[in-house]
């Protein structure tokens, strides 16, 4: 199953890899905080990600890893 | 016995690099020192090495900063104005631990100044090459033979002590020619560039070439570091040329053309039975405090002569350290001081001595 | 299951300074899965410039040198005359490319410099806290244009891609943003063909980025590529500019 692993440390949050994804399957952990004090991108339907890296292409800090 | 040719100080400079193994230069077009670039552009096409003519010497500088970085030997060269330019440049050599040779065939100023002969850049060579703590190592020839000798021994220092390293010679002595004879020089133990940013050929690290530093106890520790390297520097490479000077009461310091008329007075001074000498400074930086500290247990009267309003005169006294009296001799804007003007202030303090 | 997408070699562990959303971080990456679908991270020495993208020397793995404001393509220079085997890139903004370095910009383009140039517009000075930049727009805002850039005041924007196309040392001139997936592999392909240029000795080759600033425009990141799209792209199209390998020469939007 295609699936993308965020590094949350390195994540900003910038939402750029949200816009990014035609599935709309990225959101932001609102409850959590990383070290640098950014919410971090999470994958929020994993069965629906059809690994196509767009989301990864858009981000600036290469904090996503896509594998398929 | 090796061969003796007749050389414009000029073109020494610039064979004597081309021996020294350097083999790139960058510069911008400036007199007085305009026989060094040319003799520059006429060689290096033919021997495989760079000569560029730069848009500036802004560029010029960060040319050499960039083939310095490449682990190259590297020259450029101006005159007064176009140092001021190049300081930007010198203050980031000096900064990111690169050797480079820059010569300096001063001229007149401030401004444009003129085109005559001057030592008026004294205080940025040895001061303030550029903004920050930093110091280039200063040499002064004082012949065409010395032009020559001490572009090679330049070189050398540059790479040995990682530090910019000026020539600061003067129009009279780019201009004028004389014999040359290339000498056996004692071979230095250079350490092999592993800093240099050439590519890491997946052998090692990557180099980083840089004097940016946001911690400001990491930059403390990194000039101090630097500093530790100036104090031996001080140490080993001060130099200095004593004539007259077993007897001596009045010292003259001067370095550079200055230094060629201070011995002419000297020598009619002595004709008149006036005990007069000269310390020549040959590195400005170091500046040779020590010959003068030497000096001043037994003369009695330092005179520094100059074509400037006075600038090494301060080091001399700071070396003198008041234990003796320092007067200064200088001209000016381009105007060399003739040895009857220096003979005529010798039998002054001579005067006064008695 | 494989990996379809991670950091390249080429670029370092060090985490991006860069503020959340910044795009250097997405040209950072282009340039380092250029060199290393290339394979010449080994022979590789970039120049950083001053501006935001000072650290760069801390975010590439190949060799790096920190270049004086301004002076990147003269220190690109001296390397590539150098070591003219190895290839050499300038990483630049516009206050260092087209402000402060103009002249060396101009020069080393004018030479025909066999290096590669990547340029970054994003309209405005990022580190020193968003003062004008050569190439604010006429009526943008910044710290030193409160009221607006007034051309009649502060001047024109510099078009450097169509002033560059003019010279004949100028290999390739492209401009290019990364507002989309599909712009970011457009820009990728334009990175690839300035370091394959180089490679072949060609001579200079510049690739413009159109970027964005999010922090001093005041704006989301997705906020700030939308005014990207909608001001900097019909004052800057997009397009090839110059390409001595192309039939025709250039094409722009």
């Amino acid at each position: 199953m295609p699936r993308i692993i965020v590094n949350t440390e390195v994540c900003k949050g910038c939402e750029l890899c949200a816009a990014a994804c035609p599935r709309n399957l990225i959101g932001y952990e609102k409850e959590k905080i990383n070290s640098k004090g950014y919410h971090p991108a999470v994958l929020l339907d994993e069965e629906k990600c059809i690994g196509c890296a767009m989301c990864a292409t858009m981000c600036p800090d290469c904090a996503i890893i896509v594998e398929r | 016995m090796a061969e003796r040719v007749l050389m414009k100080g000029n073109e020494a400079l610039g064979e004597a690099a081309l021996q020294a193994g350097c083999r790139h230069f960058f510069g911008y077009p400036i007199t007085p020192q305009t026989e060094l670039a040319a003799y520059m552009a006429k060689r290096m096409p033919k021997i495989g090495g760079t000569y560029l003519q730069a848009e500036s010497e802004v560029a010029a500088i960060n040319m050499v900063l960039g083939a310095s970085s490449a682990g190259k030997r590297v020259l450029t060269s101006s005159s007064s104005p176009g140092i001021s330019l190049k300081t930007e440049g010198i203050s980031y050599i000096a900064g990111s631990d690169l050797p480079a040779v820059i010569v300096n065939v001063q001229r007149g100023g401030p401004g444009l100044g003129g085109i005559q002969p001057s030592q008026a850049d004294y205080w940025q060579a040895t001061k303030a090459t550029g903004h920050g703590d930093f110091q280039c190592i200063v040499l002064a020839p004082s012949t065409v033979q010395e032009m020559f000798d001490l572009m090679m021994d330049a070189f050398d220092l540059a790479d040995l002590y990682r530090t910019p390293t000026m020539i600061l010679a003067d129009g009279a002595l780019g201009q004028m020619m004389e014999p040359v004879e290339v000498k056996e020089r004692p071979k230095r133990d250079i350490p092999e560039k592993t800093w240099a940013a050439n590519g890491h050929q997946g052998k090692r690290k990557h180099n980083v070439i840089n004097s940016l530093y946001m911690s400001p106890y990491d930059l403390e520790r990194l000039i101090k570091e630097r500093f530790a390297r100036y104090d031996v520097i001080k140490e080993k490479e001060q130099r200095a040329e004593l004539y007259n000077m077993e007897d001596a009461d009045i010292v003259i310091v001067a370095y550079g053309a200055t230094s060629r008329v201070a011995k002419s007075a000297v020598k009619e001074a002595r004709a008149k039975g006036i005990k007069a000498g000269i310390i020549r400074p040959i590195t400005l930086w170091p500046f040779p405090n020590d010959a003068i500290q030497q000096a001043a247990k037994t003369a009695k009267h330092f005179l520094a002569v100059e074509m400037s309003m006075g600038q090494m005169v301060d080091d001399v006294r700071l070396a003198v350290n008041g234990v003796k009296p320092v007067s200064f001799l200088g001209r000016t804007g381009g105007v060399i001081p003739t040895p009857a003007e220096v003979l005529h202030e010798i039998e002054t303090i001579a005067g006064g001595l008695k | 299951m494989a990996i379809v997408f991670e950091k390249p070699h080429a670029l370092s562990d060090v985490p991006l300074h860069y503020c959340p959303g910044c795009t250097h971080g997405i040209v950072h990456r282009l340039v380092a899965e250029v060199i290393d679908e290339l394979g010449i991270e080994g022979k590789t020495v970039g120049i950083a410039p001053v501006g935001c993208s000072v650290f760069a020397y801390n975010y590439f793995n190949c060799d790096m040198i920190e270049a004086p404001h301004g002076r990147a393509p003269a220190v690109a220079t001296g390397v590539k005359r150098a070591l003219p085997e190895n290839v050499v890139f300038t990483y630049q903004g516009d206050g260092d490319l087209a402000a402060i370095g103009t002249a060396e910009t101009v020069h080393a383009a004018t030479r025909g410099e066999n290096i590669t140039v990547i340029f970054i517009n994003n309209c405005i000075y990022g580190m020193t806290g968003g003062q004008m930049a050569p190439t604010s727009l006429p009526g943008q805002v910044t710290q030193t244009t409160p009221y607006g850039r007034d051309v009649k005041t502060a001047g024109n924007p510099i078009r450097v891609c169509e002033m560059l196309s003019t010279l004949d040392g100028v290999a390739l001139a492209q401009r290019v943003t990364v507002d989309c997936v599909k712009n970011v592999n457009i820009a990728k392909k334009a990175i690839r063909k300035a370091f394959e240029n180089q490679i072949e000795g060609r001579g200079y080759s510049i690739v413009e980025v159109l970027s964005t600033c999010p922090t001093n425009w005041g704006m989301t990141p997705n906020e700030a590529l939308q005014w990207l799209r909608d001001n900097m792209i019909p004052y800057y199209p997009l397009g090839v500019y110059k390409d001595v390998t192309a039939e025709g020469g250039s094409h722009h939007e």
